[in-house]
């Protein structure tokens, strides 16, 4: 029956049959974009998985040569920690913020923005000068394998989150939206329906009641005619006699 | 979105060597008011600390990403593992002492769920 499942309340009319209609077919197609925007972002989301998971394990490696180099560092100048930590001014290795359009989805994607500065230019300046330099370019490298981490890891967060989004709008209409409108129209269908036969059964009543009116009053007219005609014959057949023998007041002379 | 234009510094919580290394890498900031992007933790951190300054960091609008030791991450994994956000980017990194662990990293278990679905 048309009274089960959820619809929208709504008055059966024509109108919004049409107008639920149309909000039906709007709904597929809106499921059918969602789907194809969830695949693209799926396909996407692939990739990334296998890079973000490539980039960690490669990180590991990039860090390990870093801490290598540093090592070096320590051993060539003694321990420049301090020094390092008290002299850090301002940055000269920054990221710049990128975006990128992933079938609407804006993903930020950072790229190393590298100022050369002047920081440190005197640490090492006694002995390990050339270790610290080095040190540095390892340690920037590593960084940029980092930050290309960081942005990955990024678009991986905004994208599973955009994907989850995307899924429970594609169920949203395809377990809720599309049977409520489904139902809606049967609903109104069986409401115009029955009204249909109820205006049937009522103009076929009304017939009927004409045609007995109409019999009736026949039948009456008919009696009437038969009343009139039955006095009548008589009155013809003796209407000639008696027209003189009668008195008639209209008569003047 | 306009704001992430703005965040262009990276953070770093980390042990001594990670700290100085990726300092002469050139990341180290201090603002105005003294403000240092990046904290050394050594053996004698209180973890309350290493909370508060994850906290900072994680909320400071000039941070695009965040560095963190992954055996210091592991002192606030309740914290780490909560952080959802995509901004700043954490990223945990290994340290001299300890060796990667892909195991532990909150976003590699993740990667590991996705794929072992």
């Amino acid at each position: 029956m048309s009274g089960t499942g959820p619809r929208e309340s709504i008055f059966p009319t024509r109108m919004a049959l049409t107008n639920t209609k149309v909000r039906l077919k709007g709904a597929q197609t809106g499921h059918s974009l969602l789907a194809k925007k969830r695949d693209a972002l799926t396909t996407r989301f692939r990739a990334i998985l296998r890079r973000v998971d490539e980039a960690k394990r490669k990180m590991g490696r990039v860090m390990q040569l870093a801490s290598f180099s540093l090592a070096e560092v320590t051993y060539a100048t003694g321990d420049i920690s301090y020094l390092v930590q008290e002299q850090a001014k301002s940055a000269s290795f920054k990221v710049k913020a990128r975006q990128e359009n992933v079938s609407g989805v804006v993903l930020p994607a950072f790229e190393v923005d590298r100022v050369p500065g002047s920081d440190f230019n005197l640490t090492g300046l006694g002995r390990g000068g050339q270790q610290v330099l080095r040190a540095k370019e390892v340690y920037a490298k590593a960084v940029e394998t980092l930050v290309e981490l960081a942005s990955l890891q990024t678009a991986f967060m905004i994208l599973d989150e955009v994907i989850r989004a995307t899924n429970r709008r594609v169920n949203a209409i395809e377990h809720v939206i599309i049977p409520r409108l489904e139902n809606t129209i049967k609903y109104i269908t069986s409401e115009l329906d029955e009204m249909d036969r109820e205006e049937f059964f009522r103009l076929k009543k009304v017939q009927g009641k004409k045609k007995r009116d109409a019999e009736a009053s026949e039948a009456l007219r008919k009696t009437l005619a038969a009343a009139e005609e039955a006095p009548a014959s008589p009155d013809v057949s003796g209407g000639g006699g008696d027209l003189l023998g009668s008195k008639d007041e209209d008569v003047i002379f | 979105m306009a704001n992430q234009q703005d965040r262009n510094l990276l953070a770093v919580i980390g042990d001594e060597d990670s700290v100085t290394g990726l300092l002469l890498a050139g990341i180290g900031n201090v603002g105005q008011d003294q403000k240092k992007n990046f904290l050394v933790v050594d053996s004698k951190t209180q973890i309350p600390v290493i909370e508060q300054a994850f906290e900072e960091f994680t909320t400071r609008k000039d941070i695009a990403i965040l560095l963190i030791n992954q055996h210091i991450a592991e002192k606030i994994r309740p914290m780490v593992d909560k952080y959802q956000a995509a901004f700043p980017a954490l990223l945990e990194i290994p340290s001299k002492d300890h060796p990667y662990d892909p195991s532990k990293d909150s976003i590699l278990k993740r990667v590991q769920k996705l794929f072992g679905e």
